[in-house]
Parts: C-alpha cells; structure tokens; sequence
C-alpha cells in the first residue's frame, strides 16, 4: 500500500489512568502512547497481559470503565479530534465509524434478542435505514461474514450458533453502521485453534472488500506476521518499539520485541521454547528508569537510572531503548 | 413442552405433600387443643376426653394424616374447631379482603422498588445510590409491625387523617387500605429494591452490554432494551412469590390494623390451636405458591428464549 494513502487515526502523546481507593492509588495504564494508521491499514498491537492493549482500545471509543480516564493526548480520526467532540457525536461515532470486536464471542451478544435485532442496531441508529431494506443489510452482512442461510439464522438466538458463528456474528455488527475503523481485541484467543484460521482469513478478506482500517490486538506474533502491516509493542503502558511487520521481524531493535520473537515456538524445533523471565510490572509501582529493566538481558546502570528516549529510524522503525541510541549513533 | 409441564406438576405434588406433613406434625407440637377447656372453671378430665374425641385427636397419627390429605384431595379441610364452620367457606369469606390488601402492598413495593433499585445500579455510588440502599436497608430490617404503629402513631392518632383500624363495608374502602398497604409494601420494596440492583448490576458489567455501549447506542435504549429485559427473571421470580406470601402470610400487619384478611385467620387458628383452620391456610398457601412459581416458569419461555426453547 504505497499509494496516497489518508491518515485515518492518529493517537498522540495519550495518558489514561485508572483511580483506586478514592485517589490514593493510580494506575498509569497508558502512558504517553503515539502512533497513526492509514486509511485501509492494519496495524498489531502486541504485549503480554496488562500492559495496556485494551485500555488503548477503548479509548479510541472513549470508553473506559468507570474508575478509568483519559488525562491528556489527542486521538485524531478522519480529520477531528475525538477528544474534543461531545459526548453525543462520540455516541455516533462509535458503531457508524468505527466498531469494536470483543475477546469472548459467548459473552458478546444479549441472549435474549435476535441476531438480526443486534446485527440490525448500529444499521438502524446511526444510519437511519429502516424496514425492507434494514433486513436485506443484515442478510447481506451475514452473508459477509459466511453465515450459512442467513435469511434463517438470523430469526435464532445467540445460544443456538457455535462460538465461531458468534464471533462472526460480532463481525457483523462491527460492521453494520459502515465503520473507517475496527479494532479487534484479541478476537481469536476464544475460539478454538481450527476456527481461529478461519477467522483472520475472514477477517482479511472484509477488510480487503470494504477498505476499512484495523487495529488488531493480540499477544500471538504469528497472527500479526499473517494479518497486518505494521505492528506496535506495548510494554507497561508505552510503546516501546513499532514500524513495519518486515523491519520488526527482520530487524528488531528492543531487546523485548527480540524476546517476544525468540519465544514463538517453531515446527521441528527441538530445543526447550524461551521464556522471558520474570513477570510483566505493577503498572501501580513501575520500576525506575526503563520498565523493562529488570527482565532485561541487557540492561545497563543507565537503564534503571534513566528512561530511555525514543529513537527513531530512517524507516520509519521506532524504538525506545538505550541500546537503540547506540544504535542510531553508530548508523 | 409437555413433558416439562408433567415433571413440574410431579414436582409440585410432591412439594405439596412434603408441606402437608411437615404443617401437620407443627400444630400438633403445639399440645391438645382440649386442653385449653382447663381454663374454664369445673371443666374435668371427662370433659376433656370427650371433646379430644370428638375433634378426632384420639386417633394415631397415621389415622388422622391419612383422613387430612383425603380431605385435602376432595378439597376439604375440615371444621374449624373454634368457629364450628367450614375452614373452606372462612378462608373464601377472608380471601378477597387480603386480595385487595396484598394487590395495593403488591403494587406499592414494585412502583418503590423496581425503579429505585434501576436507579441505583444505573448511578452506582452516587447519590441515588445512597438513598436506594438506604432504603433497602430499612426495608428489611424495620419490622414491619414497627413501622405499622409508626403509622398508626402519626397518621391515625396524630395527624388523625386515616382511619387505622378494621375495614369498612363496600370494597372500593381505600381509606382504610392506605396504611396498611404502606406497612406491608414497605418491607417488599426493599426486598424489590435489592434484588433489582443487584441484578441489574450484574447486567451491567456483562460483555455484550458493553458491546451495546461500544455500538453507539444511546443510553436508554442500552438500558432499558437490553439490560433491564435481561435483570428481569430474578425479580418477576420473588415478585410472584412475594404475592402470594402477602396475600396468605401478612399475619403482623392485618393484626396490627385488624384487617379482617387471612393473615389474621391464621393468627387467632395459631392462638386458639385450631389444627383445621391452621392446616388449611398453610395448605392453601403452599397451593398457591406451588401454583404462581409453576405460572412465573411458564412465563419464563416468553422473556427467555434459551428456556423457551429447551423445552
């Protein structure tokens, strides 16, 4: 995609923290992200649990729970700043112009309403279609996502589709208000290894057919390989490498995208899978300097002093690590 | 669908029969009603002997449980030892005067209860939120005969804006049903408030609400479409039940008011160790609850199509 491409989505310098105990203790869940994706891009997120890939998710839609806020940044998408549009537009914002996929298709959808009722709702909020033509979108949208006589289906209950239908199903109404964006909160990690497959294709080709942009979260490497353009590493709250999928996997600079790669097991493969030691941070009490320092091989004085700058590459790789600053310096 | 209403109805019986011995064992743990004759002066042993005879508590136990349930089967529960009637035609003569006193208490604890407690878990922690628990805190823990001389206290005695004992001829009397009602829709309220809350709580925080949330929909329609259609079951469950209890066991408020209502039958039967009449109403009662929960599961299919369709 390297033709004149609009930027769809660009986060910048974005903090959301979550409050505790009546403000005493704060957790910085997302903690000065930047990043931006193209019109008809894919861009993975990737982290281990709790370093803030669904914090990031939901406040694209500027929806974090209750005890969660977003504190400075902006999120540009399609030209205004959601930060500061009002409660109502970001309602008709999300659904219309950009959906969500959740992580448990067995949870997703009410039980007591009709597929068509739930896959008909953003169609019928936010674009205001109505009657005949209501039910041939959702036929069609069914038919998108390779449900089998939809015409049918889509009269039955949740409980009546296995969890791969309902996952698909959930494709569908992120699709139905006709969204810019997507973004996939691990999608697959609930479905079973032979429907997983099957989904991403999915998943590949309505993006293919329809354009739209997607963010795709996962902690599974081999899935950002297959599926996207471009990937982002989370560790505690920031990013701490991106560019293309090509220069991660070729070249990685951060000794934890180095990690997280050496750790994807390999077919024939004999020797015992490499673990990164040690446990992801309290995003409550971080340590000092780089977060990532005391799981670090290479961690130096400098990086439990001080935090490490983000360095960048002159393709577009970005890496926030002391060794990166060498790195740069030494070309 | 028939096969699930055969199981239910096999179940109810056995539950029926299960109450019918457990109620008739009960009273007769309270001692010989005959024996009450003591109190009055020159009544001797003979006396005594002949009255247990005549009310049939002579017989074994066996003998007498087997002659009840027969009754019961062919709907009759017997004579009243105290009023020497028919406990059948007593309770009728009652039951309409609970009916209307149980459908106000009924339709005060859900209009209280049901929109205070989506309030709650609407705006959890907030305000409302302190009001609503507040109140079902004092719901159910004031007991309800408290509450009822409350308002005997300020507004029949006090005030002296309602009548506060008995009920009056005709049966649109609503002066009379006012605190009553009160009293005893104030602990049901409670209960509501609670069971809404919590219910809707859990709701709430349910992925595909958030789902709901991340489609865009307005917030109305993500509460009262999805989440208020799916907290529902729980409360039409104790709703029902809550019914039938105030309708048959509503004993502290109708003696307090002298509401002439079955819940006083069964007080002055408990008193004056009247076996029939106490073994009726409990009987009836147990019927009737038998018969909403078979009702409210019924009910059940038609909000949920996931039950609606097992069947």
């Amino acid at each position: 995609m390297v033709t004149a491409t609009k930027t769809l989505l660009k986060v910048k310098d974005l903090y959301a923290q979550f409050t505790g105990f009546g403000g005493a203790r704060v957790v910085r869940a997302i903690d000065g992200i930047n990043f931006s994706l193209d019109q008809g891009e894919t861009m993975g997120l990737v982290g281990e649990s709790g370093c803030g890939k669904t914090t990031t998710c939901h406040a694209i839609f500027r929806l974090l729970p209750p005890a969660g806020r977003i504190v400075s940044g902006s999120i540009e998408f399609d030209g205004q700043d959601l930060m500061q549009v009002s409660d109502g537009e970001m309602r008709n914002i999300r659904g219309r112009d950009m959906g969500m996929i959740l992580q448990d298709p067995m949870a997703s959808l009410d039980p007591l309403f009709t597929i068509m009722d739930q896959v008909a709702e953003p169609a019928h909020h936010h674009r205001g279609i109505r009657g005949g033509t209501l039910r041939e979108r959702v036929v069609d949208l069914l038919r998108s996502v390779r449900i089998p006589s939809p015409e049918v289906r889509m009269r039955e209950f949740p409980h009546q589709m296995s969890g791969g239908m309902r996952q698909r199903i959930v494709g569908a109404i992120s699709l139905s208000g006709g969204p810019k964006l997507i973004v996939a909160d691990e999608p697959t990690t609930n479905l079973d290894v032979t429907i997983q497959l099957q989904y991403l294709n999915l998943l590949r080709d309505l993006q293919q057919e329809t354009g739209v942009s997607l963010i795709f979260v996962t902690h599974n490497l081999g899935i950002v390989a297959k599926m996207c353009d471009k990937v982002a590493v989370m560790y505690a709250g920031k990013i701490v490498e991106q560019g293309s999928v090509r220069d991660i996997y070729n070249n990685p600079r951060h000794p934890y995208t180095q990690a997280l790669i050496q750790s994807i097991p390999r077919l024939g493969n004999k020797d015992p899978l490499y673990v990164i030691p040690g446990q992801p941070p309290n995003l409550a009490e971080l340590p000092t300097g780089c977060a990532f320092h005391p799981r670090c091989p290479f961690a130096t004085e400098k990086c439990i002093n001080e935090e490490p700058p983000y360095v960048s590459f002159g393709d577009g790789q970005e890496s926030k690590c002391w060794l990166s600053v060498e790195d740069a310096k030494n070309g | 669908m028939k096969t699930f209403i055969a199981k239910r109805l096999l179940s109810s019986l056995v539950t029926l029969l299960v109450l019918s011995m457990i109620i008739f064992a009960l009273v007769r743990a309270s001692g010989n009603p005959a024996e009450l004759l003591y109190e009055y002066p020159g009544a001797r042993e003979e006396d005594i002997a002949r009255q247990t005879a005549a009310w049939g508590l002579d017989k074994s136990w066996p003998e007498q449980y087997v002659s009840f349930v027969w009754n019961i089967a062919r709907f009759d529960y017997g004579q009243s030892f105290q009023y020497g009637t028919s406990v059948r035609s007593l309770y009728f003569d009652r039951l309409p005067n609970s009916l209307l006193l149980a459908f106000w208490a009924f339709l005060i604890s859900m209009v209280i209860g049901i929109p205070l407690g989506i309030m709650s878990a609407v705006k959890v922690d907030s305000w409302w939120d302190s009001v609503g628990k507040t109140f079902a805190l004092l719901g159910l823990s004031v007991p309800s005969f408290f509450v009822a001389l409350l308002l005997v206290l300020l507004f029949g005695v006090k005030l002296e804006w309602l009548p506060f004992l008995g009920k009056a001829e005709g049966f649109f009397d609503w002066q009379h049903l006012i605190l009553p009602s009160l009293a005893l829709g104030w602990f049901f309220s409670g209960a509501m408030l609670r069971l809404t809350r919590s219910s809707m709580l859990e709701v709430l925080g349910s992925e595909y609400i958030k789902l709901c949330r991340l489609k865009g929909l307005p917030e109305t329609v993500v509460i009262v479409k999805h989440a208020l259609k799916n907290s529902f079951i729980p409360v039409l469950t104790l709703a029902a039940v809550n019914l039938v209890v105030m309708i048959n066991v509503a004993v502290v408020v109708e003696v307090v008011f002298s509401w002439p209502g079955i819940g006083r039958l069964l007080y002055d039967g408990l008193i004056n160790r009247d076996f029939p009449l106490v073994q009726g109403v409990v009987v009836m009662a147990g019927v009737m609850i038998v018969g909403t929960n078979f009702v409210v599961d019924v009910l059940y299919g038609y909000l949920d199509p996931r039950i609606r369709l097992t069947r």
